[in-house]
């Protein structure tokens, strides 16, 4: 991909996340920005790159197995956590039936 | 193209889809936990898509296979067991938390890209050949680095470990943060002409810009900081997509970054703040001494349990004030209990939600969703202040400066036009507070000396205990 592919793909992905979340719920943004938090760990992507081009320097493997830990305790907790926050939310109709 | 390149295509276009729905669903109530799920789906199938695309092309080494499955085996480890463990009361500090952990991987994917230029693969691997690569290498390496620091400053400061230093008050930290954005800039055009060992300055005194302009901010901004945080760690995301060419990182770093962005001028919006105040102005308590905030109370009603009991007896309407305090206090569930006996005895009572009551936006919600209160119970700002000249009685927990009527009266005040709850409409207020401190922006709170608000001094948790054995004797909610 060219650089001005990239810039394009940026400037449509920024205008995509900006017409997303448009009206939000207070109640919604605690999970709301804890939800896109986990994705923002997307970065394992390019942590997972850096391993598998690492060719055997083990220095690269390293950082690589550390930075793919850091955005994946960024990834699992936070689905984990909004999922935790949420149940809450949704658990009080059943209660009411 | 290749049959390994269109299905890592087709499943990236997916994947760039299901997030996109996932964070449009999140922010509906009805929607959002299966979002949440979608989102999650989404995730382990770009991984899948990453994994499957290498595997078609040029494989992937056995040493590759082990420490990919040592860094995920941790890290998910890790997360998992905080996010099952930690109380819903610290909600704030773990999403910033997990928040920096996300800013240290593209620090880290962007650090050693650097350091060990990658050989060319099948594609155009060759780093530090040209500008485009050195640039994005030090976006990620700056944004990185302060979204990392400045998360766990944050993180440190709600859990109570760091206090706001007083220097950090003066005009000295504008001086000290000008120097590191300054030093930054001089690494980051160093690094671009090619000189590689500037790569560490840049690390360290973005890092150090990340505290600097963290650690003044008050308790009272932190969930626009947060939020800003959140939004950073997807440009950092977005920034180490163009290190490793990947579109889907850009699109949903974007996303993210975008998404927080809106997020923080929608918290700013409910503090009546600018974002610029908030990140430069430094805590309100530093304005508010200088200002008319710090007058002395002179007519202070306080009174006992019982009394307060009493007045709930005899009231048709109640509206609950929940603030910080109780979460502090852990108090959600004795509340409930509380307002479980007054509905018994036929008293309306309803919650008003202010927007940045708490220390995250939402966080109140969360917190009384935990005591099981009927979700149609929460009010929001607008939608209760009409209704508190017809309320008997209101009870403030563990609330202050959103129930300040200064914002609405006094223009010399820095709370002046701050959106706030309309608590002194009602005929009785009760203010449960463990003593006459001031509330996170350190300013007086006028509703304390209104003639129709009475004190309850304690424990927020312990004042509502003694407040269902009042409610016991007096035979309200036992039918």
């Amino acid at each position: 991909m060219s650089f001005i592919s990239l810039l394009w793909v940026l400037l449509l992905g920024s205008l995509l996340g900006l017409e997303l979340i448009g009206k939000v719920p207070p109640t919604l943004h605690t999970p709301l920005m804890s939800g896109a938090n986990a994705i923002s760990g997307i970065t394992m992507l390019a942590a997972l790159t850096l391993i598998v081009k690492a060719e055997g320097n083990a220095p690269l493997l390293i950082i690589g197995s550390v930075s793919l830990g850091f955005a994946l305790f960024n990834v699992i907790g936070g689905f984990f956590v909004t999922d935790r926050m949420l149940a809450m939310f949704s658990r009080k109709p059943s209660n009411k039936k | 193209m290749s049959l390994p390149v269109i299905i890592k295509f087709v499943i990236d276009l997916l994947a760039v889809l299901l997030l996109a729905l996932g964070i449009k669903g999140l922010s509906k109530v009805k929607s959002a936990r299966d979002a949440n799920r979608l989102a999650a789906f989404a995730m382990s199938l770009s991984v899948v898509g990453l994994l499957s695309y290498y595997l078609g092309t040029s494989g992937i080494a056995i040493q590759s296979w082990i420490w990919i499955i040592i860094g995920s085996i941790i890290g998910s480890l890790f997360g998992a067991i905080l996010a099952k463990k930690v109380p819903m009361t610290s909600m704030p500090e773990t999403v910033a938390l997990f928040n920096g952990c996300g800013g240290m991987s593209s620090l880290l994917v962007a650090l050693g890209v650097a350091i060990f230029p990658i050989s060319g693969g099948q594609e155009n691997f060759d780093f530090f050949k040209s500008l485009i690569n050195e640039v994005s290498i030090s976006v990620s390496i700056f944004v990185g680095a302060i979204t990392f620091t400045g998360s766990i400053v944050a993180m440190a400061k709600l859990q109570g470990w760091l206090s706001t230093p007083g220097w950090t008050q003066s005009k000295v930290r504008h001086f000290v943060n000008i120097v590191f954005a300054v030093a930054s800039l001089i690494a980051f055009f160093d690094l671009i002409n090619g000189n590689t060992s500037s790569i560490w300055l840049l690390v360290i005194v973005s890092s150090l810009l990340g505290i600097g302009v963290t650690l003044p901010i008050g308790g009272a901004d932190m969930p626009v900081v947060i939020s800003l945080l959140n939004s950073y760690s997807g440009i950092a995301a977005a920034a180490a997509g163009f290190v490793v060419d990947s579109q889907l990182l850009i699109v949903a770093g974007a996303m993210v970054g975008a998404a927080g962005l809106i997020l923080t001028q929608v918290m700013c919006k409910g503090m009546n703040r600018s974002l610029v105040s908030v990140l430069f102005g430094g805590s309100l308590s530093a304005q508010s001494t200088a200002s008319s905030g710090s007058g002395e109370y002179t007519n202070i009603t306080s009174c006992s349990v019982e009394e307060c009991a009493l007045t709930l007896e005899a009231a048709n309407k109640v509206i609950i004030v929940p603030g910080y305090g109780l979460a502090v206090a852990q108090a959600q569930h004795t509340l409930r209990e509380v307002t479980k006996k007054l509905e018994q005895n036929g008293i309306e009572v309803v919650y008003a939600i202010h927007p940045v009551a708490g220390r995250m936006p939402g966080h109140m919600n969360v917190l009384l969703a935990e005591a099981d209160v009927p979700y149609e119970q929460l009010k929001e700002m607008d939608v209760v202040n009409p209704d508190f000249p017809a309320t008997d009685v209101v009870l403030v927990l563990g609330a202050n400066d959103v129930v300040n009527p200064q914002a609405k009266n006094d223009s010399s005040s820095p709370l002046y036009g701050m959106p706030v709850l309309d608590v002194q409409e009602a005929r009785t207020v009760f203010v449960i507070k463990r003593g006459m401190s001031a509330g996170y922006s350190g300013i007086k709170n006028d509703l304390f000396d209104l003639p129709n608000t009475s004190m309850v001094f304690g424990d927020a948790k312990k004042v509502l205990n003694d407040l269902i054995g009042e409610l016991k004797d007096l035979g309200v909610g036992e039918k």
